[in-house]
């Protein structure tokens, strides 16, 4: 398994060198460095002079993939691509155009992304399957099918509703917590527990429609009916036998996402105030923050990857036949 | 029996992540026990956890992180709300005083320029500006002030500074500022000021005012460029600029300097009030410059070191700020004097005591307006603006059209202030453009048709819920040069009809519209229509109304308007380049001086060619004449009838539709005092009161948690999963 997962890692870095050139060429495409100089610089008293110090200060004075003026390897490594991008590979990004440092900023920024991401997702995968389940269980009946309009009532409803009427509802309304913010600690319980409680019911509709689903083509197999004329009850047969089954699709969605918990949620973090990565890369995008945007997609690519290889390792956990070679 | 055993069944399988919903179900419940507990004293919604309520503090938001706090770097009115509270530069704006006066603030006074000849000698103040070579100004800053504490003026025992000669190790652990043991002071003097002023051509600052200042600081050019081959020369070293002289800025004694400026120049003295101009300790560059500190995010650009009243003692740009009193802060006290109302609003209740009147400010990342508002609603903000989502919840217009709070406001105890800005929007026509463009009457006619035809009264009405005055020059209110009421009304697009300002008919527009060659909105000689092309960087479901009410707007004259959508940075390389025709665009004030304005309109500042600041490539020999005299004028009598010829020119050529100055409208809670916009200043929260008493309760008796949502879901659930668990429980039964 160590070989393969290696494997996996180098076949990463030639993914990434695409991911970051692709990154990279839309970017330059949009804007010049001097657009983004100008964007940082504003629409008052900017002359060229100070357009080329700011390109100097950032980097941003080299030719951006091939350096016609250099000689030998210098042609390729003294340009803005490479020098911008060779040193993330050890995970070095630099400083954004505020000057802050960007590997500072993730590591700050994480844990709060964190706070909210993993109790929406570990809950929601809690509340979606048992919720999945119960469908089930009451397949055909009229439980099953109100509970399958609600799903689709709660699946149509756009994302920022629930943010939007959570925040009416609960803390305007009735002032039962705070309608934004964040704070480290147990102070901070207050703070994630709306978005946590908007993100899970938010999530509901598409995640228990999906696991009822997977759920509903086990429970036709040939192995449940064994179990059932074994002699087992409907409840042994759902959480004993298609649970086990169903794991290999619900850890295709689960497990991939899992590293991407640490990117945050853009909206959410937003509308909640919290400090999260999700708000870091929107407002880098505002801000045409090219040195920001680009680590951020080279996280989340990487994050990515490793998520597909803890799917896969996941994989042979779940069901014993699936070997990684 | 059936059910237990299958719910061991489940736990079984599903153990570990029933475990972890059970960790996480006792972590809720504790969070709801914890605000249960708080309930007696805090408000379950209070967003500031662990705070004193009787706290002495300014509760605040930002809505945009700030860039940069160096006052080098720093331009942004979003960065002035901080470094304006810790920074100090000379001047300052007098707090209630209209219009808007410079005072001293650690000067001694405001300074008076001396003029003098090529050859050196002094002139009399009278002198015409063509013989003055330069301006020469003198700040006396006034003894005894202080910095606040900081690690980079920390000494041992020995006399030597503790944290200068630091390695990267020696900062691994620490993340602010406050993570430094030792902290140190030392007091202002004049060089100080001087070395800031180097730091503007400081090419690893990238300065937005070096350009500007390098035209009028005697030197500071000249700086630059050596500052520039001395990075290019190594690199990796950092410039100290003790070892750079700059002819145009000496210290003349421990509390003097001097400034040198090319020619004549009144307008300095106004950027002798911004943070531009405030003093920075070389003590900081040097303690910033250490390995490891940028890594840590520990610059002069994010951690400030000022005389000012505050200083920053949190700086976590994505959560929040905290300002807290500078305890080495030199004292000032609240003005004694200011306008006729202001006694009478309250404003000179404070007269004569100490500043500043709070012990800290939090400011809170905010950047939705939904709970902005909401926060504002619960008292957690003191003071708010409006945005147009909220507006009519706060809002009612009078009979008479006036602004006033609705019940809903009143009932909170909630004011209402509103200022005009010194702002203007305007629509440019490219004046190097073959069919809008130009200064031949048949042009002229055009666009005085095109400014009666787009009707920005009901523009201001419509888009901006009335906040907004029609513009009738380039000049807003509150500056001198600007004329009140029908005696400063632009002819060519208003007029009056007996005491009111009315904008002149449609029909006006189309005969002007005629004698520009367009009669009925074509073209006299090959009957084709008159189509116009509008750059506008607006998107989105809101734009497009407002795009649709242009086009509509020269409808009524038979013309076509095209919008044309594009992003900033290509609008900016169009209206660099002159490929446009119709734009819109706005100017704030820098400073109270119609120079400010007018100089937005002068020839030589034209966009294509120079890259000035002139956007309609406006160029009118006259008007540049008139302007040349105007900006080195003192005023007076005379200046004025210079502004009103050039206003005269200006309306009649017209390369801008005066559209509107924005007018700005803010609310403020009961407990807050001495509100009083000043759009000048930006060092005004040392003046703000606020009664923690009142707001404290004002805050538990309107974010009283309402309990029975809770026990109406709690009733709900049960109601829903009893049958289900019934029909479970049969349905078990059933099988087995």
């Amino acid at each position: 398994m160590l070989a393969y997962i290696l494997r996996r890692l180098l076949y990463a870095i030639p993914i990434l060198i695409g991911v970051n050139l692709l990154t990279f060429a839309l970017f330059f495409i949009v804007n010049t460095p001097e657009d983004m100089a100008r964007m940082q610089l504003g629409a008052k008293h900017v002359t060229p002079d100070a357009i080329e110090r700011w390109k100097v200060e950032h980097g941003y004075d080299r030719p951006l993939l091939l350096n016609a003026k250099a000689s030998g390897s210098a042609q390729l490594t003294d340009t803005i691509f490479f020098q911008h991008s060779a040193a993330m590979f050890v995970f070095e990004f630099g400083k954004g155009d505020d000057g802050r440092n960007i590997g500072n900023e993730i590591r700050t920024r994480m844990g709060p992304s964190l706070a909210i991401a993993l109790p929406v997702f570990v809950i929601g995968l809690l509340v979606n399957i048992t919720f999945a389940l119960l469908m089930v269980f009451f397949r055909s009946t009229y439980l099953d099918l109100w509970g399958v309009v609600l799903c689709v009532v709660l699946m149509s409803i756009s994302g920022l509703f629930y943010i939007i009427a959570g925040q009416y509802f609960i803390s305007k309304m009735w002032n039962l917590l705070p309608i934004s913010g964040f704070a480290g600690g147990v102070d901070g319980l207050k703070f994630i527990m709306l978005p946590v409680l908007i993100g899970v019911v938010a999530g509901i509709g598409s995640g228990a429609r999906w696991y009822r689903t997977i759920f509903l083509e086990e429970i036709g197999k040939d192995y449940v009916r064994t179990a059932r004329a074994k002699g087992l009850s409907e409840v042994r047969v759902l959480f004993r036998h298609i649970l086990k089954n169903g794991m290999i699709p619900i850890l295709t969605g689960a497990v991939v996402v899992l590293p991407l918990l640490f990117m945050g949620s853009l909206i959410t973090e937003s509308f909640f105030g919290i400090p999260g990565l999700g708000s870091y890369t929107i407002d880098a995008i505002q801000a045409q923050d090219f040195a920001v945007v680009r680590a951020m997609v080279f996280l989340g690519s990487f994050l990515y990857i490793v998520g597909l290889i803890l799917t896969d390792i996941s994989y042979s956990w779940a069901d014993p036949r699936v070997r990684l070679q | 029996m059936i059910i237990t055993a299958d719910v061991g069944a489940v736990l079984g399988y599903t153990g570990g992540m029933m475990r972890i919903g059970a960790t996480l179900l006792k972590t809720v419940l504790l969070g709801i026990s914890l605000n249960l507990m708080s309930g007696c004293s805090d408000s379950w919604n209070n967003p500031y956890p662990g705070s004193a309520e009787e706290a002495n503090v300014v509760y605040s938001a930002f809505t945009e992180r700030p860039k940069h706090l160096d006052p080098a770097r720093s331009y942004s009115a979003n960065e002035a709300e901080f470094t304006g509270q810790i920074y100090e530069p000379p001047l300052q704006y007098h707090f209630l005083k209209r219009p808007y006066t410079l005072v001293p603030l650690t000067a001694e006074e405001v300074p008076q320029p001396r003029f003098l000849d090529s050859s050196g000698r002094e002139l009399p103040s009278d002198a015409p500006s063509s013989r003055i070579a330069e301006s020469m100004y003198e700040i006396r800053i006034r003894p005894g002030i202080r910095f606040q504490p900081h690690p980079a003026f920390a000494r041992d025992a020995a006399g030597r500074y503790r944290y200068h000669a630091m390695r990267a190790t020696d900062v691994a652990d620490k993340t602010q500022i406050g993570n430094f043991e030792h902290t140190g002071t030392r007091e202002l003097v004049a060089a100080d000021y001087v070395y800031q002023i180097k730091r503007l051509a400081n090419p690893k600052l990238s300065s937005p005012i070096f350009g500007l200042m390098a035209d009028h600081i005697v030197g500071l050019k000249a700086l630059g460029e050596a500052l520039e081959n001395a990075a290019k020369a190594h690199p990796e070293a950092e410039l100290n600029l003790n070892d750079f002289p700059l002819a145009g800025a000496e210290v003349v004694d421990a509390y003097t300097y001097r400034i040198r400026i090319k020619g004549k120049y009144p307008q300095f003295v106004y950027w002798l009030a911004m943070p531009f101009f405030a003093p920075v300790p070389w003590e900081a560059d040097v303690f910033y410059a250490q390995p490891g500190m940028v890594d840590k995010n520990l610059t002069l650009d994010w951690q400030p070191v000022g005389t000012g009243p505050f200083y920053l003692a949190e700086n976590n740009p994505n959560r929040r700020m905290v300002l807290k009193k500078n305890p080495n802060f030199h004292g000032e006290t609240y003005p004694i004097e200011g306008e006729a109302a202001d006694r009478e609003a309250g404003l000179l209740a404070d007269a004569g005591k100490s500043l500043p009147l709070i012990d800290a400010a939090v400011f809170s990342l905010e950047k939705e307006t939904i709970p902005y508002w909401s926060k504002f609603l619960q008292g957690y903000y003191d003071s708010a603006g409006i945005s147009s989502d909220s507006f009519d919840q706060a809002i009612q217009f009078s009979g008479g059209g006036d602004p006033q709070l609705t019940e809903s406001m009143r009932r909170q105890d909630i004011q209402l202030f509103t200022t005009v800005e010194t702002s203007i929007f305007y629509v440019g026509f490219n004046m190097l453009d073959p069919v809008v463009g130009g200064l031949g009457k048949d042009r002229q006619k055009l666009r005085q048709a095109l400014s009666i035809a787009f009707d920005y009264d009901e523009y201001i009405s419509i888009f901006r819920n009335g906040r907004g005055i029609p513009a009738q020059g380039p000049i807003p209110p509150g500056l001198f040069g600007y004329t009140e009421g029908v005696a400063g009304l632009n002819p060519y697009v208003y007029e009056d009809r007996g005491g009111q300002i009315v904008r002149r008919s449609i029909e006006t527009a189309r005969k002007l519209l005629a004698e520009a060659g367009y009669p009925n909105g074509r073209n006299a000689k090959t009957g084709a229509p008159l189509v116009l092309y509008f750059d506008t960087t607006a998107s989105g479901p809101d734009a497009k109304s407002r795009l649709d009410w242009m086009k509509k707007q020269l409808d009524k004259l038979d013309v076509q308007l095209v919008s044309r959508g594009t992003d900033y940075n290509r609008f900016q390389d169009k209206i660099r380049k002159g490929n446009t025709q119709l734009f819109e665009l706005g100017w704030n004030a820098d400073y109270p001086d119609p120079e400010n304005f007018f100089f937005l309109l002068y020839g030589p500042h034209k966009k294509v060619g120079t890259g000035g600041e002139n956007a309609t490539n406006y160029d009118n020999p006259e008007f540049n004449r008139l302007f040349e005299r105007m900006k080195d004028m003192d005023n007076g009598p005379e200046r004025q009838q210079v502004i009103d010829a050039m206003l005269a020119i200006v309306r009649r050529d017209a390369p801008w539709i005066f559209t509107f100055y924005p007018k700005s409208f803010g609310l403020r809670h009961g407990w807050v005092h001495n509100v009083k916009p000043n759009l000048m200043a930006n060092n005004t929260l040392k003046y703000r009161r606020i009664d923690p008493a009142q707001r404290n309760a004002k805050r538990a008796e309107w974010n009283h948690p309402v309990l029975w949502p809770i026990a109406l879901l709690v009733s709900g659930m049960a109601a829903v999963i009893a049958p289900a668990a019934i029909a479970w429980r049969r349905r078990e039964r059933k099988t087995a």
